[in-house]
């Protein structure tokens, strides 16, 4: 990791995952996040080179079950969660502007 | 008033049985305690009486009519994450305000299938992230043992709640820690199954590869009957497991004996900064066990200090990327923007509170480009160096005594400013969720400040019953548990 590890940007890191962050929060977690990287790097002492990784403690293959049209959602209460809504539709603000 | 509250679940089922009580009685008792206490203790976000009565009506009916179930009128209070059809399920964040349950959690229809009564929704960490229920936006919650302390978390009002006797029991979820950590922070007893025991259908997805949903209650044997209730396979979590489901409370015997079960006790847990009562009391309950015949051999988890390390890395990963679906498109808040863009950067920064967002940039960063080999996938190959103790460690016993936490709760805002030092609490919860298998907590002292203290008893995979089983017979011969907090 220490190859790597240059700090992070919290502020292109933020835009990544769409949220708008305050300069004073940028700042903060800045400093937070720098500390957490700086504390994981403590992996580096391990070699891991030829252990294979763990993406689910108990995994399970193959989950299927049979192609049936099944119990679902109800249209209008699903619907009447969203913020704004027309003709049994969500309204979200235009994407391509002409 | 019968203090009917005060009661468990296998009292209170006896006296239904007997026809001693009714579940209205029951249920007029706990909101009686939620009206007296929870003005203090503030494990509560909703509590829908005429709701919450007519399914005591319900549950009455259906024994007169000839339905039997241990949860049959018992009421359960929910950890705000639990999807229950009609009610908000906000994960105490704002930005699920307005928004309501179009379904049931499979955890929720089990427990209405069994006629538990659902009690109120109860306070946690938002979305779960946290050790004290102080990142909680819609509540705050203390520790019923002391205003002045926190009740742990992330399912901090699952804990307080139960051990204020403002519930016989709850519910809640433990991705790092989050039910075994605030119940021994509260004193009641609460069970991290197996990964893939309990379905996760409705369950707010924060960690998915760490999350399980389970319970807390007064006893071990309250909590082997709420487990067996709630596990099993489910076609609508692919990554819940066909194994056979064992009669958890029935198979809890009177028998207190631990002839022939060999109990582990890692040097590893043992850890540097470790408050001396809580070794203290630990050390006690290992010599208790001792003295009920089991045999303690001593045995090592090397790499389960990496945990905190690795469980920061993956659950901010998996979390970054299951709290996307949280854009204010298809519910909870909206902030209008120019472009979707724009709308989701707004709501997302005026709906989620600051380690929410902390974490979510954490786990985006270390998924990134450039970044997953050195951080993400280094993370999976230590995990899988934890769970390799661990099945080392289960070959040379039957189960693994330990300290829930290193130190008794401590003071609401001692570690608030400070994300590391709150991180660094789950030391030995984190361990288990990273490898899979089980693990319990349990009341085993207290602490001078008057603070419970919790034993953590860890079991290989699907072997809650040997768990169930030590944690039984110590606390059939102890009092831990039945010591309450003066409110």
């Amino acid at each position: 990791m220490s190859e790597t590890h240059e700090g992070m940007d919290v502020g292109y890191v933020a835009k990544l995952a769409c949220i708008d962050l305050t300069d004073e929060e940028t700042a903060l977690f800045q400093g937070q996040l720098d500390q957490v990287l700086h504390y994981v790097e403590q992996l580096d002492e391990l070699d891991v080179s030829t252990v294979e990784p763990t993406a689910h403690a108990i995994p399970v293959f193959n989950v299927l079950r049979k192609d049936e049209v099944g119990a679902s959602l109800n249209h209008a209460d699903v619907i009447a969660n969203a913020p704004s809504a027309a003709n049994g539709e969500v309204r979200v603000p235009k994407i391509i502007d002409q | 008033m019968a203090d009917l509250h005060k009661l468990t679940i296998t009292e209170l089922s006896e006296k239904l049985t007997a026809g001693e009580c009714t579940s209205v009685d029951i249920v007029m008792d706990v909101l009686s305690s939620i009206d007296a206490h929870d003005g203090k203790v503030g494990a509560y976000l909703t509590v829908d009486r005429e709701d919450i009565l007519e399914q005591a009506k319900a549950a009455d009916e259906a024994r007169a009519s000839g339905k039997t179930s241990p949860l049959l009128g018992i009421p359960v209070a929910i950890k705000d994450l639990l999807n229950v059809k009609g009610q908000p399920c906000t994960c105490s964040s704002r930005i699920l305000e307005g928004y309501t349950a179009p379904y049931d959690a499979t955890s929720i229809a089990k427990l209405r299938d069994a006629g538990a009564v659902l009690l109120g929704r109860v306070n946690m960490d938002e979305f779960a992230m946290g050790s004290s229920t102080e990142n909680a936006a819609l509540g705050k919650t203390s520790n019923p043992w002391s205003q002045d302390h926190v009740p742990g978390g992330s399912s901090g009002g699952s804990a307080a709640c139960v051990a204020a006797d403002e519930a016989i029991a709850s519910l809640g979820s433990d991705t790092g820690g989050s039910i075994r950590q605030p119940a021994a922070f509260c004193g009641c007893v609460g069970v991290k199954p197996t990964y893939g025991r309990v379905s996760r259908y409705g369950l707010t997805a924060f960690a998915s590869s760490l999350d399980q949903i389970g319970p807390l209650t007064k006893t071990v044997k309250d909590s082997a009957i709420l487990l067996e209730t709630l596990c099993g396979l489910d076609q609508m979590d692919s990554s819940s497991i066909d194994v056979e489901v064992p009669a958890f409370g029935a198979n809890l015997t009177d028998n207190t004996s631990l002839e022939g079960m060999k109990l582990g006790l890692p040097k590893e847990y043992f850890v540097e900064g470790m408050d001396p009562e809580v070794e203290k009391a630990v050390r006690d309950a290992v010599e208790h066990c001792k003295s009920l015949g089991a045999e303690i051999v001593d045995v090592s988890l090397p790499n389960a200090k990496y945990a905190i390390a690795v469980y920061y890395i993956i659950a901010t990963a998996e979390a970054s990327a299951n709290l996307a679906r949280f854009d204010g498109i298809r519910y909870g808040m909206r902030i209008d923007g120019k472009d979707p863009a724009d709308l989701y950067a707004k709501t997302r920064a005026a709906g989620f509170g600051q380690e929410v967002k902390r974490r979510i940039i954490l786990g985006t960063y270390v998924l990134s480009s450039g970044y997953y080999d050195a951080y993400y996938k280094k993370a999976q190959k230590v995990r899988t160096l934890i769970r390799n103790d661990f099945k080392d460690v289960f070959s040379q016993c039957d189960a693994i005594l330990a300290p829930v936490t290193p130190t008794p709760a401590y003071k609401k805002g001692e570690k608030a400013d400070d994300p590391l030092k709150m991180y660094l609490d789950d030391i030995l919860t984190t361990p288990v969720n990273l490898a899979g298998n089980c693990a319990l907590s349990l009341p085993c002292g207290f602490a001078s400040n008057g603070m419970p203290i919790g034993l953590q008893l860890i079991g290989d995979d699907f072997q809650e019953e040997t768990i169930l089983k030590v944690g039984h017979a110590y606390e059939q011969t102890t009092e831990w548990h039945k010591k309450r907090p003066a409110l």
